[in-house]
């Protein structure tokens, strides 16, 4: 099974948003990164899916030079083929970011064979755009469908499940497909250290990118104003009880 | 590649805002009548038609619920040999209807379905897509200006759209559903088409029901742990409470992380978003990550150790302690007031 997984990186934004003084971006100078939690979980699934039916993992990314960080936290988990399409570091919108990794797909495929299976994240934690593996599935012309919170794969097709109303739906599809995962497929492994150690030494195929502006354009950032501005101490220790339980009362949650 | 036009159906007036209108139990989905609510905005002075797009016939109250929220025509989307939802038969009906009305934007929920269907259109036409909107506007035929969620809602996009058709879609808690001041009766019409053999490759084959348990996104009142519960075992407090409040669990991400609760639980921006009115959070230090799934609850009110906690600024009420020993004094409380 050759399995390709797309990813992003992304900063990691803890409790509160700083932009920066033009708020066109967020701050990031003393923010850590990560890749998307989809996309942590789509990597995992590829790894699963290569320990059970033997392939290669292969993933990918578009973004700057430190991106190639998350390609090495792949390679600890699993990943073998490494590629980075590198940015200078401006945010791609959706369109391009799909055309650019389509053509990277069709090089790596001319290489080295076809994926019979792509995987993503359903959006990207920062832009949450939901459309990246879509776009991508279209221009290849295989299949897809997003959301995916259980893959079982065969031979020459696979069951993907997701959740909608409260139950779960079945999709079978042929292979070779895109599908886009959700958090919640599985629990992502932590890197061993020999792992870690392993990932220093993969290659990253470096696939220098152009970036091009799309039709959806930033005019500026901001954090929205929240309905709460701070919470009214109730007490300290046991002493708020008796007063949470009078609100309990009001708001009627006690029956 | 923009969508060609073709001949105007005589009856049907040119230039309509369609919105693509999906279902849930209870009929038309609350995504959707907040999705009908900001696509009505774009009809503007000019007086373009709100035209909705539902699969499958409608009833008479969903027909009532159009009229409430503006919409002129109500297209029933029949799809020839084709059952259930399949992502790229619903975006190829869409698209003959966009040509059929000539409509510059088109207009989708927020939901998995609407999201997915979207990007489909965009993917057939080279459109852009604009996810999760809360507001948009013309600024001329072409373009329009908007402002969408981006980290869950965490923070705000202002941006420019350009491209006919426009493809929103409408943040599920970021816009409020609203009648039309003005309804007319909706008029019924009926759009047959015909799925290619390529929107066949993906068709929903089994819908799989799942019992037990009050529904996480659906809870009035929702008890939620978080790191500082400690241990799996630390959450066996806040069940007892759960029960006694008749509420749902949810969890933060790192709970989930650590393996102490399964993901259904989980309450985030990668996880369910909850609208109840009560959450009781307890342990949980207020990431971004989490608040994103709770900016809809009513009541928020807030147990943790630390005063300075982040998720204290995003309260109603704090009680400031150790959780392992409020918890039970409230459930002993909630106890005692029962039997009196």
């Amino acid at each position: 099974m050759n399995v390709l997984v797309c990813v992003k990186r992304v900063a990691m934004v803890g409790s509160r948003i700083v932009l920066t003084a033009d708020a066109r971006e967020v701050d990031v100078r003393q923010l850590g990164f990560t890749m998307s939690p989809h996309e942590e979980c789509a990597v995992e699934e590829a790894i699963r899916i290569v320990e059970r039916c033997g392939g290669v993992v292969t993933v990918m990314t578009l973004g700057p030079a430190e991106a190639s960080e998350q390609l090495r936290d792949a390679a600890s988990l699993g990943a073998t083929r490494l590629v980075h399409l590198v940015s200078d570091g401006r945010e791609w919108d959706p369109v391009s970011t799909a055309e650019a990794l389509v053509s990277a797909v069709w090089s790596l495929e001319g290489e080295s064979g076809p994926f019979d299976l792509i995987l993503f994240g359903n959006e990207a934690a920062d832009t949450g755009d939901y459309q990246v593996g879509v776009r991508v599935a279209q221009a290849l012309g295989r299949p897809s469908i997003s959301g995916v919170k259980h893959l079982d794969v065969g031979e020459q097709t696979l069951e993907a499940r997701r959740e909608y109303r409260g139950g779960e739906e079945r999709y079978e599809i042929a292979l070779p497909c895109v599908i886009a995962v959700k958090e919640g497929i599985n629990l992502p492994r932590y890197p061993s250290l020999p792992g870690r150690m392993r990932a220093k030494k993969v290659i990253i195929e470096e696939i220098p990118v152009e970036w091009r502006e799309g039709s959806l354009r930033t005019v500026r950032l901001r954090v929205p104003e929240e309905p709460r501005d701070r919470a009214e101490i109730l007490g300290v220790g046991v002493d708020g009880v008796g007063a949470l339980v009078t609100l309990f009362e009001q708001w009627g949650i006690l029956a | 590649m923009s969508v060609v036009r073709s001949q105007t159906q005589s009856e049907v007036a040119r230039g309509g805002v369609l919105c693509f209108v999906e279902r849930d139990d209870d009929g038309l989905a609350d995504a959707s009548l907040r999705a009908l609510t900001l696509a009505r905005g774009l009809c503007g002075v000019v007086g373009r038609t709100l035209v909705a797009a539902v699969m499958g016939e409608l009833d008479e109250l969903e027909t009532e619920t159009l009229t409430h929220f503006g919409v002129g025509d109500a297209y029933q989307v029949v799809l020839d040999d084709l059952e259930g939802y399949s992502p790229s038969a619903w975006a190829t009906a869409l698209l003959e209807l966009v040509e059929v009305l000539g409509s510059d934007v088109l207009v989708a929920a927020g939901s998995d379905r609407g999201q997915e269907v979207l990007a489909h259109v965009g993917a057939r036409t080279g459109l852009p897509m604009a996810a999760n909107c809360l507001s948009a506007s013309w600024t001329d035929s072409r373009s329009l200006e908007l402002s969408r969620q981006r980290w869950g809602g965490s923070l705000v996009e202002d941006a420019t759209l350009e491209g006919v058709p426009a493809l929103l879609t409408v943040a599920a808690d970021g816009v409020l559903a609203e009648g039309s001041p003005s309804p007319t009766a909706a008029t019924i019409r009926t759009h047959r088409s015909t799925p290619r053999d390529l929107d066949r490759r993906v068709v929903v084959s089994e819908w799989i029901a799942r019992g037990g348990g009050v529904s996480l996104a659906d809870a009035r009142v929702v008890v939620g742990g978080g790191r500082g519960v400690g241990s799996e075992e630390g959450f066996g407090a806040l069940d007892e409470l759960a029960a006694l409040l008749g509420a749902a669990v949810g969890v933060s991400r790192a709970v989930t992380s650590a393996g102490w609760r399964p993901h259904a639980q989980q309450v985030g921006q990668t996880g369910t978003k909850i609208s109840p009115e009560l959450y009781l959070a307890c342990g949980i230090s207020g990431a971004t990550q989490h608040l994103a799934g709770c900016r809809s609850a009513k009541h928020v009110v807030t147990i943790n150790t630390d005063a300075d906690a982040p998720f204290l600024s995003r309260a109603d009420y704090a009680l400031v302690g150790d959780l392992g020993v409020i918890v039970p004094a409230l459930s002993e409380a909630i106890r005692s007031r029962q039997k009196s």
